[in-house]
């Protein structure tokens, strides 16, 4: 390379871009930059939410209603965690509710004969399965995600049908292990909640701060380089599937325990569109490749305390699906304008 | 001379941001003249191309068809105006076929029915009136289209429209030399019929082959227009990149050391009866037409494609590859022809795109260390010169000539024993290409074998020590370099072919 650097001239585009990026860069800036666009509107939207049923019922701000609130959203949070994860892949995994259905119904089946304990590593263990064979439908059947994914979801709520009779099943209202799920607190924070900010962090670490996550992105971002760099794609895509149903079956536990008993289909149909709601809402990329957890965590925080909100200032519960179902169009709206595409045919 | 001019651009300005694309750009494209528009990537050709169109409005500056003023605001007015441009990746829709390809907005029609054979019958007869019946057919899938195809297609969509004005945006990058010859060939044609014709290329042969004027532009502002006959080589390269590159491209050969590549008799659907070696600090270089089989073999050796019978050897050692990652654990490392389709993750970082190869050994367990992995990047961005403001710009927004050293980063940071390179310097300007031999030339001192697919021919002479010509999926000739000659490597391409 030293004969090369005798001819170089620096190309002055790309250092007068520099020195203009490194004048504007203000503390101010740098922090925008670094919390995201995406983030600091889903935060300004939250505030305006808080303020708005804040000031019109004062029932709002209590910790009671806090926890309410964030019990509410522990569940489709979960779900909202690892759908995200799977959108960076740039897939989709549809049949989490029904896998979170069936999880709940058999751990409770489980804990009746065999204890808590063979309850819920049952449950994962049947979770993890499903996402086995998601993953291996997708892969070795060649399988749209979407499509597979959408048969598996029938497939897994009758299965979850078949094992209870189409009942709920088992008592876990009694169990100590049980309670403390669905009731107990840390420090003073309810255990569901804890529940998801432990996944949550888990998540987040595994996609920021690990090779499994960084190849996660690029595998969304673009399969076939990944493949040429020596990337198991394969592997990766299964392996998600796969920790998609493990924590589907924590989602099927804790509404076990929430409710007392295992529910085949109540606690968890239409979950899996939530999940994908608080995603989409959350900045990922139904493309691939791109999302956090932070901004999912975040989506998950505004949908519950809309919910909530709309539930205390007394609007009827058929409004309160229009209204999330505007929110999401509204954002996802927002989100293709600010991506400057093309507006050309059907949107990716 | 004036009412020759059919295309005037006056004083054009446009910046994106903090960015000035195009400076007070002037061009004149007159009617029965081809004007080539030369420039390094990034001097503003593409941007200049899409404001003729209506892509882009202009932010300062007058636009002239014909001696009229116009303003378009959308690619349709423009298209209507009588001005068409030749993308350089066509969007071709995959399922349908070449002849609705090319009436797509204006089918034959028999009332509310399209009429198929109809439309066949008319794509057969215009493909034949412009000569290109011998390289393609109405009947063929927009899928099963090689790059050159593509081409033309783009191009009889835009005669159809029987255009004033036709602007070709590189449309020999994918081209084999065959192909470019018969796109020569129609260019001329339609610069006869009185057709003002602007050509932008990188390559100089065929631009002193095609064109009669040269406008050159450099960091987006006109540094000049020439005729043709009035300039040479050395004035055009000192014009486009300020600076003179006329030593660029002398490789001394490297003694060669152990054979690092061995395939005998390897055979597949797509390659026959491959027999090739390539040795430590030896370059080979592959050549042929487009369609002889060369990306397919590049894509056998590197494991993405299936050996159905032969034997692959990496340092005498038998391989037999699953899947890519296989190869590049046996220490291949490879450069895809489709830069962006298949090497690069566009929306993550330099950085990112940089270590993505080799981050197993960045990380402990699976934690990676991020001050490794920064290190890592700056030592090659430093190492291959990559302009970027930093290592998180994301590499979709890099010119042409970068992304391909991000790649080759990429895998020069695994510490290859045998590097595959697929058209390395397509699409790529020329100081970047000059930077990117003097990269592979330093590779193979270092002793890396480095095997090199190239449809430049000067290309493949400069770098090769070993020259091996494909046709029809087989290695219908070797050489060396000392006896290759551009006319005896096209001799052997195109011999084999009308044996085929």
């Amino acid at each position: 390379m030293t004969q090369q650097t005798e001819r170089s001239t620096p190309v002055p585009t790309s250092t007068n871009l520099t020195a203009i990026d490194d004048a504007k860069a203000t503390p101010l800036r740098r922090l925008l930059h670094a919390v995201g666009v995406q983030n600091i509107s889903l935060l300004m939207a939250i505030g305006v939410l808080l303020i708005i049923v804040g000031t019109q019922n004062p029932l709002f701000f209590t910790v009671g209603n806090l926890r309410v609130i964030g019990t509410a959203i522990a569940i489709s949070g979960l779900l909202a965690v690892v759908q995200t994860m799977v959108i960076i892949m740039g897939a989709l995994d549809i049949s989490v509710g029904s896998i979170a259905g069936l999880t709940s119904v058999t751990s409770a089946m489980l804990f009746t004969s065999f204890g808590p304990a063979l309850g819920v590593a049952g449950a994962v263990a049947i979770g993890v399965l499903c996402g086995l064979v998601n993953g291996c439908i997708i892969v070795f059947g060649r399988v749209n995600p979407v499509i597979a994914t959408l048969a598996t979801l029938a497939a897994y709520k009758g299965v979850a049908q078949l094992v209870s009779d189409g009942r709920a099943q088992g008592y876990t209202g009694a169990d100590g292990f049980f309670v403390f799920l669905a009731r107990g607190t840390i420090i003073g924070v309810p255990t569901l909640i804890w529940v998801l900010v432990l996944v949550a962090v888990l998540a987040h670490v595994l996609l920021r701060y690990t090779s499994i996550g960084r190849n996660i992105y690029a595998v969304g971002g673009n399969d076939i380089a990944s493949r040429l760099a020596g990337i198991s794609i394969n592997r990766y895509i299964i392996g998600i599937y796969m920790l998609t149903g493990g924590v589907a079956a924590i989602a099927g536990i804790l509404i076990t325990a929430r409710t007392g008993s295992g529910q085949p289909v109540s606690g968890s149909e239409g979950l899996e569109l939530e999940a994908i709601t608080a995603a989409a809402l959350g900045g990922a990329a139904l493309k691939g490749g791109k999302g956090t957890i932070a901004g999912t965590i975040l989506a998950v925080i505004l949908l519950g305390i809309l919910t909530n909100g709309m539930t205390l200032l007394g609007v009827n519960s058929f409004w309160q699906n229009v209204a999330k179902g505007a929110l999401l169009v509204l954002a996802v709206v927002i989100q293709q304008l600010r991506s400057g595409e093309r507006r050309i045919g059907l949107p990716g | 001379m004036s009412e020759d001019i059919k295309l005037a651009a006056r004083g054009i300005s446009k910046s994106f941001g903090v960015v000035k694309a195009v400076r007070s750009v002037d061009l004149e494209l007159r009617a029965g003249e081809v004007t080539a528009i030369m420039g390094e990537n990034g001097a503003g050709k593409s941007t200049l191309l899409k404001i003729l169109t209506g892509d882009y409005l202009p932010d300062e500056g007058v636009l002239e068809l014909a001696g009229t003023e116009v303003h378009f605001t959308d690619p349709r007015q423009s298209r209507v105006a009588g001005l068409r441009v030749i993308a350089q990746e066509p969007e071709i829709l995959q399922h349908v076929s070449v002849a609705e390809n090319i009436y797509i907005g204006a089918l034959s029609r028999e009332g509310l029915l399209f009429n198929k054979r109809s439309t066949y019958a008319r794509a057969r007869a215009d493909l034949s009136r412009f000569g290109f019946d011998k390289v393609i057919r109405p009947e063929t899938l927009g899928s099963d289209l090689s790059p050159a195809q593509r081409q033309v297609v783009e191009i009889m969509r835009a005669l159809v429209d029987e255009p004033t004005v036709i602007c070709f945006d590189e449309p020999t990058s994918s081209l084999g030399d065959e192909e470019s010859a018969i796109l020569f060939a129609l260019i001329r044609r339609l610069r006869d019929e009185g057709i003002a014709i602007g050509y932008v290329s990188h390559r100089m042969a065929e631009i002193f082959q095609l064109a009669d004027r040269i406008t050159v532009l450099r960091d987006g502002a006109s540094v000049g227009t020439k005729l043709t006959s009035e300039t040479n080589h050395d004035e055009l390269v000192r014009m486009m990149v300020g600076r003179d590159l006329s030593q660029f491209f002398h490789r001394e050969p490297v003694a060669p050391g152990e054979v690092v590549l061995e395939l005998s008799g390897v055979t597949n659907e797509h390659v026959t009866d491959i027999d090739l070696s390539v040795r430590a600090g030896e370059v080979v270089g592959i050549a042929g037409l487009v369609g002889a089989g060369r990306s397919e073999l590049m894509k056998t050796i590197v494991g993405d494609l299936r050996v159905s019978s032969g034997q692959i050897s990496v340092e005498g050692v038998p391989q037999t590859f699953r899947a890519p990652a296989d190869a590049v654990r046996a220490g291949i490392g490879f450069a895809p022809e489709e830069r962006k389709a298949e090497a690069l993750v566009l929306q993550r970082s330099v950085r990112d795109n940089i270590s993505l190869a080799r981050l197993k050994s960045l990380s402990r367990w699976i934690f990676i260390d991020s001050s490794k992995e920064r290190a890592l990047a700056s030592t090659y961005i430093d190492r291959l010169r990559i302009r970027t403001p930093s290592p998180e710009q994301l590499v979709g927004k890099l010119s042409g000539g970068n992304q391909q050293k991000v790649v080759l980063a990429r895998w020069l940071a695994t510490s290859p024993k045998l590097l595959v390179l697929d058209e390395p310097t397509r699409g790529v300007d020329v100081g970047a290409k000059a930077e990117i031999y003097a990269i592979i030339d330093e590779l193979a001192h270092a002793g890396v074998a480095v095997l090199v697919v190239s449809s430049e021919l000067p290309e493949v002479l400069g770098l090769a020590d070993r020259i091996c010509v494909m046709a029809g999926g087989r290695i219908v000739g070797q050489m060396n370099r000392a006896e290759a000659t551009e006319e005896s490597i096209l001799a052997l391409a195109m011999d084999e072919k009308a044996n085929a």
